[in-house]
């Protein structure tokens, strides 16, 4: 059987790509709405407002890729694929971050784990933070429109060794646990979700929305990189939107200029290049709130060895979850976490293992026989998680000064505790917490006593991220967002922000659905205000 | 400014600066290396350090069904030039200060030039970065740690070692 490719049929049907890249004049467009950014947010947009008739165009810094280029390649992946390629780190370099950076951004690479905003996190958002009209009732038929488009569905499957064995540590010590829920259609199970669908598989923005808005004559601009926008002189209305075409490596800008017009605005840059295009563009924001608050759900992750093979390389990644760690405490008490399992390839595997030399290698030469569990903490709730800053680099590109609070090392801790308890009831012959200066240790008793004993410092103990949210929260005034409960800048009249940029905490799950729920509720009051305007 | 020979003929004042010379002799200077071409990030100084610090880190031998050295080079050096300009200047200060010989000497603790060093003295002088006071230290310690890793365990020679494969019902049928 032949895989399809839908990205070289559409482009065979006419869809109005460029390739910045290929640029050999500057380049100047106008239309009814400038998407900047293709991922979760913008891909929900580009087609809700395409279909609906106006002129869209959509941009990304990233390349357009199709399933013939993911190739179950890291090497070849994370630098096509991811920001930074896959290196993105905090100022301190303290925390890694995995986000995406190619035509349909991080949903061209996440794990499909699909949950709705969690209710405790509403609550939160309505009771402390004044968002009132966010309620359960209120976004419920936003999730179903986003779970119908992208085939979010229980998964059948059973699951892969990595995760049953989470669920078996949680059996075991009655601890509850459930399964992930995914958007995918008719999946093959391989496991290499973050290189890219070989098969399509995966509902991603490449493959569902963007392609729709494509077909509904939008414009698509890749490798072209906003810098800033510029506004009249009240600063209340984006008048223009300026940007640099990038060169194939995506690296460098090539010297050609694109210059883009339209009645409104959309950012969906993602919660790092958002707040990073406000700032440099210096727009009002008298509290200085734009880029504060930017959380990460900060990950720390324990690997585990067992006698029978577990091959965490191969299967859906992730379809087993506790959110036990959630409930322990009140939200805004001592930090709470939720636990899942990554799929486990050499390359991340290696670079996240750590120590050096014949203990480095020897851990490798048992991958096929390792389970490791992540704990994903909520950050954003408790006062000492108040989450970090995006700041610019002296050349205009962001970095995010996030560091670890004692707030936040006391539930990496519980953490790990909690991990090598519940490998242990699976069976594990020993564990191995992602720490410098940790030691594989055969019995939960050895364990308690090494992981009280971490120092707890940046660097030394293994931290990443793959959700970054906020940065232009939400807030029912402009005293407490940078933009309203529809996205839209309470400063700057006809720009509107539609990506995880907007969350005021975090979402305490996988924050893909929220994403495309709130693009949905925010695309859709764009349009109604755009048709009565 | 006078040189150590014009210290030396002065004297009394020249016999003490010949023992404060030798007490004080400065680290081995780092060799050119002959017929090591730059690569697009990598220069001919810096490919020496890669190569002394890779069989360390792994604790395996290049070459053979291995990757070999000149291939984890290479891949370190794409790997360099796919990050960001900024990030890649940073990369640039780390090479920049393993090269000069003060710094190799007293902040790495590494007394051959780089060509020279020898497998125990590169893990002596990781296991001082990895835990390393500051955080300048770990955090070169780290990427190096990355770049060297990824080079390696990012080539599919590596994966037999590993026992790693790709689901072949997969690759059979991709276009």
């Amino acid at each position: 059987m032949s895989i399809v490719d839908p990205i070289a049929e559409g482009l065979a049907r006419g869809w109005k790509v460029t390739d910045g890249a290929t640029l050999t004049g500057d380049l100047s467009l106008s239309a009814d709405v400038v998407i900047v950014g293709s991922g979760a947010g913008g891909g929900m947009t580009a087609e809700r407002l395409a279909k609906a008739g106006l002129s869209v165009i959509l941009v990304e810094e990233g390349a357009l890729r199709s399933s013939r280029d993911f190739r179950l390649d890291e090497a070849k992946a994370y630098p096509e694929l991811y920001q930074e390629a896959a290196n993105r780190q905090t100022a301190d370099k303290g925390i890694t971050i995995l986000q995406g950076r190619t035509v349909g951004g991080s949903t061209v690479v996440n794990w499909t784990s699909s949950f709705r905003t969690p209710p405790e996190t509403l609550a939160y958002w309505r009771d402390w933070l004044g968002l009132k009209d966010l309620t359960d009732a209120a976004l419920a038929p936003w999730f179903e429109l986003a779970e119908q488009r992208l085939s979010v569905s229980d998964w059948q499957i059973e699951p892969n060794p990595n995760n049953s064995l989470l669920g078996k540590g949680c059996e075991a010590l009655g601890i509850s646990h459930g399964r992930v829920r995914r958007n995918v259609k008719g999946c093959w199970n391989l496991g290499y979700c973050g290189m890219g669908c070989p098969t399509n598989a995966k509902q991603s923005m490449l493959v569902t929305t963007i392609p729709d808005a494509l077909d509904a004559s939008a414009r698509l601009l890749t490798r072209v990189r906003v810098e800033r926008l510029l506004t009249s002189e009240d600063g209340s209305r984006v008048e223009l939107v300026g940007a640099v075409a990038l060169d194939a490596t995506g690296i460098r800008p090539t010297g050609r200029m694109v210059t883009l017009r339209a009645k409104e605005i959309v950012l969906s840059a993602g919660a790092i290049g958002t707040p990073a295009i406000l700032l440099r563009s210096q727009l009002k924001d008298p509290l200085r709130l734009t880029g504060t608050r930017t959380f990460l759900h900060p990950v720390c992750l324990s690997g585990a060895q067992f006698a029978e093979r577990v091959e965490p390389f191969n299967g859906a990644p992730q379809t087993v979850y506790s959110d036990h760690f959630l409930r322990v405490d009140a939200i805004d008490g001592a930090v709470g976490y939720k636990l899942e399992v990554p799929p486990v390839h050499p390359m991340l595997a290696a670079v996240t293992l750590c120590g050096f030399g014949q203990r480095h290698a020897e851990l490798m030469q048992t991958l096929p026989n390792m389970q490791v569990t992540l704990a994903l903490l909520r950050d954003g709730f408790n006062p000492g998680s108040m989450g970090g800053k995006v700041v610019l680099r002296d050349d205009g590109t962001p970095v995010l000064d996030y560091p670890i609070s004692d707030t936040l090392w006391d539930g990496i801790r519980r953490a790990w505790l909690t991990m090598a308890e519940v490998q242990f009831a699976a069976g594990a012959q020993s564990v191995l917490t992602m720490h410098e200066l940790a030691r594989p240790v055969k019995s939960w008793a050895e364990a308690k006593r090494q992981i009280n004993n971490l120092p707890l410092k940046p660097v030394l103990a293994r931290v990443v991220s793959a959700h970054v949210m906020g940065g232009a929260a939400m807030g029912p005034d402009e005293q407490s967002g940078v933009v309203n409960a529809f996205g839209q800048h309470w400063q700057v009249k006809n720009l509107t922000v539609i990506d995880g940029s907007v969350f005021p905490t975090s979402i305490g799950a996988n924050p893909q659905l929220s994403v495309y729920a709130f693009a949905l509720r925010a695309a859709d009051a764009l349009q109604k205000r755009m048709a009565g305007g | 400014m006078l040189t150590r020979r014009q210290l030396i003929k002065t004297g009394a004042v020249g016999a003490v600066a010949l023992v404060a010379a030798a007490y004080l002799a400065g680290p081995a200077e780092e060799r050119t290396v002959l017929g090591a071409q730059p690569l697009g990030f990598l220069t001919s100084h810096d490919m020496p350090i890669v190569r002394a610090i890779a069989p360390a880190m792994l604790g395996l031998a290049p070459g053979g069904a291995n990757p070999s050295l000149d291939e984890l080079v290479a891949g370190v050096d794409k790997a360099i030039l796919a990050l960001p300009i900024a990030v890649q200047q940073e990369v640039r200060e780390l090479f920049d200060l393993l090269q000069n010989r003060w710094l190799r000497r007293w902040l790495a603790g590494v007394h051959s030039p780089w060509a020279d060093v020898r497998p125990d003295e590169a893990a002596a002088f990781l296991a001082r970065w990895q835990d390393g006071a500051f955080v300048l230290l770990r955090t070169g310690y780290q990427a190096l740690h990355k770049l060297i890793n990824a080079a390696w365990y990012g080539n599919p020679k590596s994966w037999a070692g590993i026992g790693y494969q790709q689901p072949a019902r997969v690759m059979e049928v991709l276009p």
